[in-house]
């Protein structure tokens, strides 16, 4: 009992401080959209990939870049509406 | 020392030891003595010896009596002892236990009654002083819920004006005795002597005399105290008054009673009544009638029963089989009773019995009666309806709680009445329950709070808390029930502030530090919920209360409040409190208050040091001496909390303390030197120095003072000063030395512990500054001195100076006498104390060596020690060897040091362990210098006489000789053959259930050392054959050795037999071989990465077993071996161990999902992040919730660890807005 009870705080401290961990209530919606800005983040922290991207997509880093934070916009569009 | 002494001591010392064999080794060999403490004896009764112990130490460690302080209001709070709030949980002391508790409680033998049964010692209310009781003068009931603030300050005004009254009218009556107008003759002893010179302050001392009220004891002490012997002229003359004008046992004529007439005053019984200002000693006996506003039932009568004196037992009901016993059983018969007759249950009004006729606390001789069983509980229910079994129910407890068992059937009760009796049960519950029912029952209280409502609650639970008979244990829980309780219903407390802080501020003055913590807590969440201008509101009535006992906890009460709340939404309040023109009282408890507030927040006033200087300052030249004090005390302690800055905000008041000290006598010029004391150390050089200079002739002065209060001031004072830069040693030389010498370094100094420790104290502050040899030159002579304590004082000082600054200041003159003295002080101590044993290393230690010449004195001295019958003796001689072992090897005296261990080693048959430890410390020091090679008597003669003593089980012969043993095996095992070393194996084996953790640390060092020495096969088997015996301690620590083993002979030296003995089918010896794989593998590291392929069929065996420890601590082992072979090329493995782990994240106990999730997390690092999410996307989504819970665990600890390594490895959602499509791109 006590011990469900502190498992509970923990995960709820745990998900203060990082946003992208989950739980077993966590939506597609939600988890995707996680993997989705997690991924852009990488992009654009890890410059040779960045650079590679760039190239292959046939413009400059700097847009690659912004088309990366861009995306972490609702990258899987508005969450779908919960139905009761 | 020559070979003749040597060979003599031998001699006596072999003597000694055949004597010792025919006694048989028992103590009748030894000197008795009761006066000394015994050493091998723990005084730590309550944890030794189960509660053997009287009740009485068991608060010998903490303070059972607040620093005098609260006695006279703040009068002696001038030396606050510093540390009343370090919340230090042993005491500090190397005192036998009866002088511990004679420094705690002040009176010694008068709190600790031993006729005093168990639970009256456990009561709070017989620990505490009479001065704390009386917050049972203090009234819950009679408080009317709905008194506006006026009204309630219009009942204050009349409270004031009746005392003022009162006090006029005793004092005509006092003059009227003084002028001897009718019992002239009988009251000669008493006449008092109005003074005849009157200055301006005289004046207003009287005046404020004359109007201070309740602290009637407080202003009869500077009167000269009277002398018991005269008490046989005073007691029938108080009589004589009482009959002749029935204003009897009042006032000032007996309030400075001599305790010897503590038993309750019988014949003036009627008198107490009308008499206002009783003395402290009458409490107990008149507690009904002098509280300002008394309601009938608030001041119950303590019930001062003794023990075996409670004549109620006599008349109780006889139970039904005593019946049977007594009446005949033939022809007669027995009745059914009358219908409509209800038995009477017990009493609901409590049955006080009277305190009078039964004198019992008067010491005298009691016959002791065989307790009656009938007595113990039987009258009282052990199970309350509705409530099971409690772990105890008290008689006190039935008129609380009494309703719950007067049998009303539930259903006919209001939804209030239910209401009251859920409440009740619940806090019988918490009260007296088992700790599981506590717990749920305090969380129902919690959570149904705002249901039950303030009211209802608070109703029950502080009359509870007002009880005589409430117990430690009892209050902390009524205290957190408040607490939870509070935090809960917020702002519906509010009508209930003032009772609550009626009976939670007498928290604060407790002479537990936990119970002043919670009564802190309390109000600060009090003053939370309720808000500040509440707070002021309830509180502002008792800030002028003619009572000094509330003021002073409303002003610590109020200290927490602006703690809580923060200073500055305070501190207007603050201001017109302390500049109040109604009444003195109420300005000194507003200087109080900013006294507390440091005392409580430390440095952090520092923000609003200058605000809450301003506030007082003016008090500073307040008519009121009290205030004036009071004042100087609040700005010592703003000065301390505030060190060593904000010197800028104690500016204005720089002028006004120092012309004041000046103009001061007394009390109040105790206070101003204080605050003088800690304002200097915030100065720069240049004030200080001035400043310095200024007080100093006070200072001077006031050395000679016979005060003991101003004694204390003064030594702290001037150590502040010398500490400071600004002052010059040649200043302190000049001026203060010669007068501080001559006035403190006294014998009679010496014999007050708390003097003694003061002088001490300033005398290094001093030293500090001029330099170690013009103290120890001052000093020197006094260690010759004939008084023992004297001498102990000196050589606390000198050891004290010298540990601090060194020897250096030394000459050779100087250093002669010094170690002459100390030797002689060291020899001559009838009692054996650890302050010279550390003055003589010091000592010693400092000189180095410069010692030379000395040591061969020292030595003898020793050896002489070691010989002698009292075992402390030959202890502290022993002890003295350990310290000085180092400084004989600078001076090259090897020589000296092989006699010396020869002798020592002749000892190794004594009896004492305590003496035994010492001896083997002594022998271990000596070891450590010379070297095992050149060690006296050789090594191998030395370790067959210590593999028995390993046996001995005190814990610091086991210390001293387990460090020895594993010094020899580290440094020069080849001295000792192997079959030795095997014998000592098996003795460390028991060392392994140690209770010290650094003996099975130094056990399971010590394996290793043997282990290297003699190679690993035997120690193996032993330790192996050690994995059989039940004790989980002894197990885990063989698997720690085991590991130990394999880290320092090679694992390959100890996996082959470990993993053979995993063939065994015992679970036990199974659990240990996996165990020490997993210190084994913890230990070796990258090592592991050989063994892999080798151990992998056996973790494999043990993951897939059905008992679950087996696979948690298998899932330990995968943890240790995956960590050690990162990047190391054994992913194959890892991932066939993964493969057999998994399953076990179904595991629901917490230890053994703890280890399986931590042994993934650690193949996710050797195998890399991608391989294992394979495993963990499959049940991420899964339907089944119990599924999904653990995966998501799993998917957390990998994102939190490797959250950029699984951005590769995401599964590929096909859906047009989730593609990631960066992923795809091709060059």
């Amino acid at each position: 009992m006590a011990d469900k009870l502190r498992t509970q705080q923990q995960l709820e401290a745990l998900q203060n401080k990082y946003i992208g961990t989950g739980h077993a209530d966590t939506t597609k919606h939600e988890w995707t959209s996680n993997i989705a800005r997690d991924s852009y983040a990488s992009y654009q922290g890890h410059s040779p990939l960045l650079h590679y991207m760039s190239i292959g997509m046939g413009q400059g880093v700097e847009r690659t870049r912004m088309k990366c934070m861009e995306g972490m916009v609702l990258p899987c569009g508005p969450a779908p509406a919960t139905e009761e | 020392m020559s070979d003749a002494d040597f060979e003599r001591v031998r001699k006596a010392q072999n003597e000694r030891n055949i004597s010792g064999k025919k006694t048989s080794g028992g103590a009748s060999g030894q000197r008795t003595n009761n006066t000394k403490a015994s050493l091998t004896e723990a005084f730590d009764t309550e944890l030794y010896d189960g509660g053997g112990g009287s009740g009485a130490d068991k608060f010998a460690g903490f303070n059972t009596s607040i620093p005098a302080d609260v006695d006279d209001g703040d009068e002696d709070e001038v030396m606050r002892d510093a540390d009343e709030e370090d919340g230090r949980l042993v005491g500090q002391y190397t005192a036998t236990a009866a002088q511990i508790g004679e420094w705690a409680s002040g009176d010694a033998g008068e709190e600790g009654d031993m006729m005093q049964s168990k639970e009256k010692q456990a009561q709070i209310a017989n620990r505490e002083t009479d001065y704390q009781k009386r917050r049972f003068r203090r009234n819950v009931e009679g408080e009317a819920d709905g008194k506006t603030y006026r009204e309630t300050m219009q009942e204050r005004e009349i409270e004031r004006e009746e005392e003022r009254v009162r006090r006029l009218v005793e004092e005509q009556e006092k003059a009227r005795i003084a002028a001897g107008d009718d019992e002239g003759e009988e009251m000669e002893g008493l006449v008092e002597h109005k003074a005849s010179l009157k200055d301006g302050s005289a004046d207003a001392d009287v005046k404020f005399e004359d109007e201070n009220g309740a602290n009637g004891h407080a202003e009869a002490k500077p009167r000269a105290r009277k002398r018991r012997w005269d008490l046989s002229t005073e007691t029938p003359a108080t009589n004589g008054e009482a009959h002749t004008n029935g204003h009897a046992t009042n006032g000032e004529v007996v309030a400075k009673k001599s305790r010897w007439d503590a038993t309750p005053t019988v014949d003036s019984a009627a008198a107490a009544a009308a008499a206002k200002r009783r003395s402290k000693w009458d409490v107990a006996a008149a507690a009904g009638g002098a509280t300002p506003a008394p309601g009938p039932g608030a001041t119950p009568v303590q019930s001062i029963m003794g023990f075996g004196t409670d004549i109620s037992n006599r008349n109780a009901a006889l139970s039904d089989e005593e019946l049977d016993e007594m009446l005949p059983s033939e022809g007669y018969k027995i009745l059914e009773a009358p219908p409509g007759y209800e038995p009477l249950r017990a009493p609901a009004r409590r049955i006080a019995p009277s305190a009078t006729p039964v004198n019992t606390n008067n010491g005298g001789f009691m016959m002791q009666e065989p307790v009656d069983p009938r007595s113990m509980g039987k009258q009282l229910p052990s199970d309350i309806p509705g409530v099971g079994d409690l772990q105890f129910f008290k008689a006190e407890d039935m008129n609380y709680f009494g309703k719950l068992v007067d049998g009303v059937d539930e259903n006919e009760l209001s939804v209030e009445e239910l209401k009251q009796r859920k409440i009740m049960r619940l806090l019988l519950k918490v009260k007296n329950g088992t700790p599981p029912m506590r717990k749920t029952a305090l969380r129902q209280l919690t959570d149904n709070a705002r249901h039950f409502g303030a009211g209802p609650l608070f109703d029950q639970i502080l009359p509870l808390l007002m009880e005589k008979s409430l117990e430690d244990q009892e209050r902390h829980l009524l205290v957190k029930v408040i607490d939870r309780v509070l935090y809960k219903l917020d702002d519906l407390v509010r009508p209930y502030v003032h009772k609550i802080l009626v009976v939670i501020e007498p928290l604060l003055i407790d002479q537990d530090y936990y119970a002043r913590v919670e009564g802190r807590e309390i109000i600060s969440n009090l003053a939370k919920a309720a808000g500040l201008a509440h707070m002021i509101s309830t509180m502002r009535p008792d800030i002028d209360h003619v009572d000094e006992y509330v003021r002073n906890t409303t002003a610590r009460a109020f200290a927490v409040v602006a703690s809580a709340l923060g200073i500055p939404t305070l501190l207007p309040f603050l201001k017109a409190v302390c500049k109040s023109k109604k009444s003195w009282q109420a300005r000194h408890t507003g200087v109080k208050i900013i006294q507390q507030i440091p005392i409580l927040m430390g440095c952090a006033v520092l923000p609003h040091l200058k605000g809450l200087v301003d506030c007082i300052a003016e008090n500073l030249n307040d008519e009121q001496a009290k205030v004036r004090t009071v004042t100087s005390l609040a700005l010592a302690a703003l000065a301390e909390a505030s060190n060593p800055f904000g010197i800028e905000s104690f500016d204005d008041i720089l002028n006004p303390l120092w012309t004041g000290a000046r103009k001061q006598r007394g009390k109040g010029l105790a206070g101003f030197l204080k605050a003088v004391g800690y304002i200097i150390p915030l100065m720069d050089e240049e004030y200080s120095n001035y400043y310095t200079g200024q007080i100093m002739e006070i200072l001077l002065r006031e050395f000679q003072s016979p005060d003991e209060e101003m004694k204390k001031v003064v030594l702290k004072v001037v150590s502040q000063c010398a500490g400071t830069s600004g002052v010059t040693a040649q200043y302190l030389k000049d001026k203060v030395l010669n007068d501080f010498f001559k006035s403190f370094w006294v014998r009679r100094m010496a014999l007050d512990k708390r003097n003694y420790k003061q002088v001490v104290e300033t005398t290094v502050d001093l030293g500090n500054k001029v330099g170690v040899g013009e103290i120890v030159e001052r000093i020197v002579n006094n260690l010759k001195d004939e008084s023992e304590a004297y001498r102990k004082m000196t050589v606390e000082t000198i050891e004290k100076v010298i540990s601090a600054m060194g020897a250096a200041d030394i000459n050779e003159r100087l250093e002669e006498r010094l170690v002459d003295g100390i030797l002689h002080a060291f020899q001559e101590q009838s009692v054996e104390d650890i302050v010279m044993l550390n003055g003589f290393g010091t000592v010693v230690n400092a000189l180095g060596t410069r010692c030379k010449p000395y040591l061969p004195q020292v030595v003898s001295t020793i050896l002489w020690r070691l010989n002698n019958k009292s075992a402390t003796v030959r202890q502290q001689a022993a002890d003295l060897v350990t310290r000085i072992a180092i400084v004989m090897k600078q001076c090259g005296e090897d020589n000296l040091m092989g006699k010396l261990s020869t002798v020592l080693y002749e000892y190794l048959g004594e009896e004492y362990p305590e003496v035994l430890g010492s001896i083997l410390g002594a022998m271990r020091s000596i070891v450590t210098v010379v070297g095992i090679s050149s060690m006296q008597p050789p090594i191998k003669d030395l370790l067959p006489r210590l593999t028995p003593i390993l046996r001995n089980r005190h814990e610091k012969v086991q210390e001293n000789t387990i460090d020895l043993v594993g010094r020899i095996a580290d440094r020069g095992p080849e001295s000792v053959n192997a079959r030795e070393w095997m014998r000592i194996c098996f003795e460390l084996l028991d060392m392994l259930k140690a209770h010290k953790k650094g003996i099975r640390r130094a056990a399971n060092n010590t394996f290793g050392f043997i282990a290297k020495a003699i190679g690993p096969q035997d120690v193996l088997a032993t330790l192996l054959n050690n994995l059989r015996v039940q004790e989980r301690q002894s197990r885990v620590c063989t698997a720690v050795a085991i590991g130990i083993v394999a880290e320092t002979c090679a694992p390959f030296t100890v996996l082959p037999a470990l993993m053979n003995e995993y063939r065994v089918p015992e679970l036990n010896v199974q659990n240990g071989v996996l165990k020490s794989l997993s210190f084994l593998f913890e230990y070796i590291g990258e090592m592991a990465k050989d063994y892999v392929y080798a151990v992998t069929p056996l973790i494999e065996d043990a993951l897939i077993d059905r008992d679950q420890v087996h696979r948690q601590t298998a899932a330990a082992v995968v943890k240790h071996i995956a960590l050690g072979v990162v990047g190391l090329g054994c992913e194959d493995a890892m991932l066939h161990l993964l493969n057999l782990l998994y399953p076990n994240i179904f595991e629901t106990s917490p230890h053994v999902i703890d280890r399986v999730i931590e042994a993934i997390d650690a193949v996710r690092l050797a195998v890399g992040t991608g391989a294992v999410m394979n495993y963990v996307w499959a049940g991420l989504f899964h339907p089944a919730r119990k599924v999904r819970t653990p995966y998501w665990r799993l998917y957390n600890d990998a994102y939190v660890q490797s959250a950029d390594a699984m951005v590769p490895y995401y599964p590929p959602i096909e859906e047009e807005r989730l593609r990631r499509v960066e992923l795809m791109v091709m060059i």
